[in-house]
């Protein structure tokens, strides 16, 4: 049951019962939704961009909880940022999800929580979904972002 | 009945170092030793292929393949041999007759009545379908318990009804469909009716001949055979009349470049080399089962459907969704505490194989406002330990997410 233990860390599981940044953001300048088909999960980002800052981030919509925690600590930790260095904590995030060896333990801090996902193949995209999201608001003028 | 757990070699495999509860039969169902025995035979001995060769082997594959045939007629009670497509599966199976009859017998403004629980196998071919011809789909609505609301499918029903394609179980809900009557009162409008047999083939006796249906489709892997194999049965004159559905070797009579005749059914419906060793193998996968009466079966399989309902009904927080007046061997569920892939999750780390997910019917799942759900499903060798199993990690899941 280690893995287990591992998937669902305490973070986790308060990361989905008391999502941070949850909710519509009224004066978004971007929104974009992340939908992964495989399972149906559904979410949509909103950020409020300044010039290349994301002075303001938030989310809706439904996931387990580990698609949930992910996206609570996506906008935790992508507030504040610009948009490279969000694009580079997004490559970093997406290394340790998939079980990378070179990753920057302390600069992911707190989100290496997610890392229990790397022993649940299955699991990944439920994880990655709004990072993903995240990515595509910042590099595309697309509208949706998928996992497939 | 006695356990037939020894006959599946799967089933004593350990998973996460657990027993395997495996109660992910509603997608696929696991083969019997005999089934896995007859494929390797196959594999080693026969192997060659079909309707070509003047060979030997050729000619004991081409035997062997067609003699399954005569098995799934007699299984499903059809009047001639001929009238038993092979197909890839019951996908394969309605794409083919939705894009067949498209050609033939669908025109604009006609109508084609499907239901709220459909799978997609059984929703999109027929949207492709009203695309090109401009007929237009029709959804019979369920009941909050997830039956069929008869009244209103009757009242749907009209001389512009086309075609009825109905599943005979839900693969979400479990809910047995009254096809009987639905069929009966669709052919009083001449519509052609087509039944999903899917989920109902290893779990109900099926006699197409008197059920009176024009079709019935089912996949070999549902009923302990292969994947990649299905079969589509069709009434004779119909087949007869009907377009092929994909066209080159083993469907045409003679070939110029200026004209092709085509073979009869239901080679005419067979293009290219088929899964020659699937097909053999749903062959001994229909001999495995009939070796139990169908009151064993149907005895057994309603006594551990029950055992599973009230043992889940006996977990707090937990719902069942759907409470169908008849229900077949599926069981799907939500959890307040949890979502179901990671009920999933966490179950399997228990060694209990359950699905969670929107269980390709999308429309359902907008229909019941869930964005997915957990589904236990039995097959017969599941026992009262397995669901003892599952409900043991469920309540582990509550745990973890209290
Ligand atoms: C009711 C129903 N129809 C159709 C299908 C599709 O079967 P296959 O994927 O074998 O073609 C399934 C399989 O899950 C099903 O449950």
């Amino acid at each position: 049951m280690s893995n287990l233990i591992e998937l669902y860390r305490d973070l986790i599981l308060d990361h989905n019962k008391n999502p941070r940044n949850f909710g519509e953001l009224q004066n978004a300048t971007k929104s974009i939704e992340g939908v992964n088909p495989l399972c149906g999960d559904k979410l949509k980002l909103f950020l409020l961009l300044e010039n290349d800052l994301i002075k303001d981030i938030s989310f809706i919509g439904t996931g387990c909880a580990i698609s949930v925690a992910s996206a609570s600590m996506m906008t935790e930790n992508a507030k504040g940022l610009d948009v490279n260095q969000c694009l580079e904590l997004y490559a970093m995030v997406h290394s340790m999800l998939i079980g990378k060896d070179e990753i920057d333990v302390e600069r992911l801090g707190k989100i290496m929580a997610l890392s229990g996902v790397k022993a649940y193949p299955s699991r990944v995209k439920c994880a990655s979904l709004s990072w993903h999201a995240l990515k595509q608001a910042l590099s595309t003028n697309q509208l949706t972002a998928s996992t497939e | 009945m006695k356990s037939i757990k020894k006959d599946f070699p799967i089933l004593s495999k350990k998973v996460n170092g657990k027993r395997l509860s495996y109660l992910d039969n509603a997608a696929s169902t696991q083969k019997p030793k005999a089934v896995i025995d007859a494929l390797s035979h196959y594999e080693m001995n026969l192997h060659a292929n079909v309707h070509r060769g003047i060979h030997r082997l050729s000619q004991e594959a081409t035997y062997e393949y067609e003699k399954v045939r005569e098995k799934i007629k007699n299984y499903i009670h059809a009047e001639q041999v001929d009238e038993i497509i092979y197909t890839k599966g019951t996908t394969e199976s309605i794409n083919l007759l939705a894009t067949s009859l498209a050609k033939l017998y669908i025109h604009k403004n006609d109508e084609i009545v499907i239901s709220t629980a459909e799978h997609h196998a059984n929703i999109v071919p027929w949207q492709q379908a009203c695309q090109i011809t401009g007929a237009k789909l029709v959804v019979c609505p369920i009941d909050q318990n997830g039956d069929i609301e008869l009244d209103a499918f009757n009242s749907l029903l009209s001389p512009r009804t086309k075609i009825v394609s109905i599943s005979h179980i839900s693969n979400v809900l479990g809910s047995i469909n009254p096809i009987e009557t639905m069929i009966k009162n669709a052919k009083k409008y001449g519509a052609i009716t087509i039944i999903d047999a899917a989920q109902s083939i290893a779990h109900l006796p099926i006699d197409v001949t008197q059920l009176g249906c024009d079709f019935l489709t089912f996949s070999a892997h549902k009923i302990h055979g292969p994947t990649g194999t299905g079969i589509l049965y069709g009434k004779y004159a119909h087949l007869t009349a009907m377009p092929p559905f994909m066209t080159g070797g083993d469907m045409i009579k003679t070939v110029s470049f200026e004209k092709t005749t085509f073979n009869s059914p239901p080679y005419k419906f067979e293009a290219g080399t088929p899964n020659i060793s699937g097909v053999i193998g749903l062959g001994y996968a229909i001999d495995y089962l009939s070796q139990f009466s169908w009151d064993e079966k149907l005895n057994y399989e309603n006594s551990l459907t029950k055992y599973l309902i009230e043992s889940l009904s006996t977990i707090h927080g937990l719902r069942i969704i759907g409470n169908p007046s008849k229900r077949s061997a599926i069981a799907s569920f939500v959890l307040d505490a949890a979502h179901p892939h990671d009920i999933a999750t966490i179950l399997d780390e228990h060694g209990v194989a359950i699905r969670a997910g929107h269980h390709c019917a999308m429309p359902l799942m907008e229909h019941l406002k869930l964005p997915a759900t957990a589904r236990a499903s039995l097959s017969l060798y599941n026992d009262k330990e397995d669901i003892d199993q599952l409900c043991n990690a469920i309540e582990d899941t509550k745990r973890i997410f209290q």
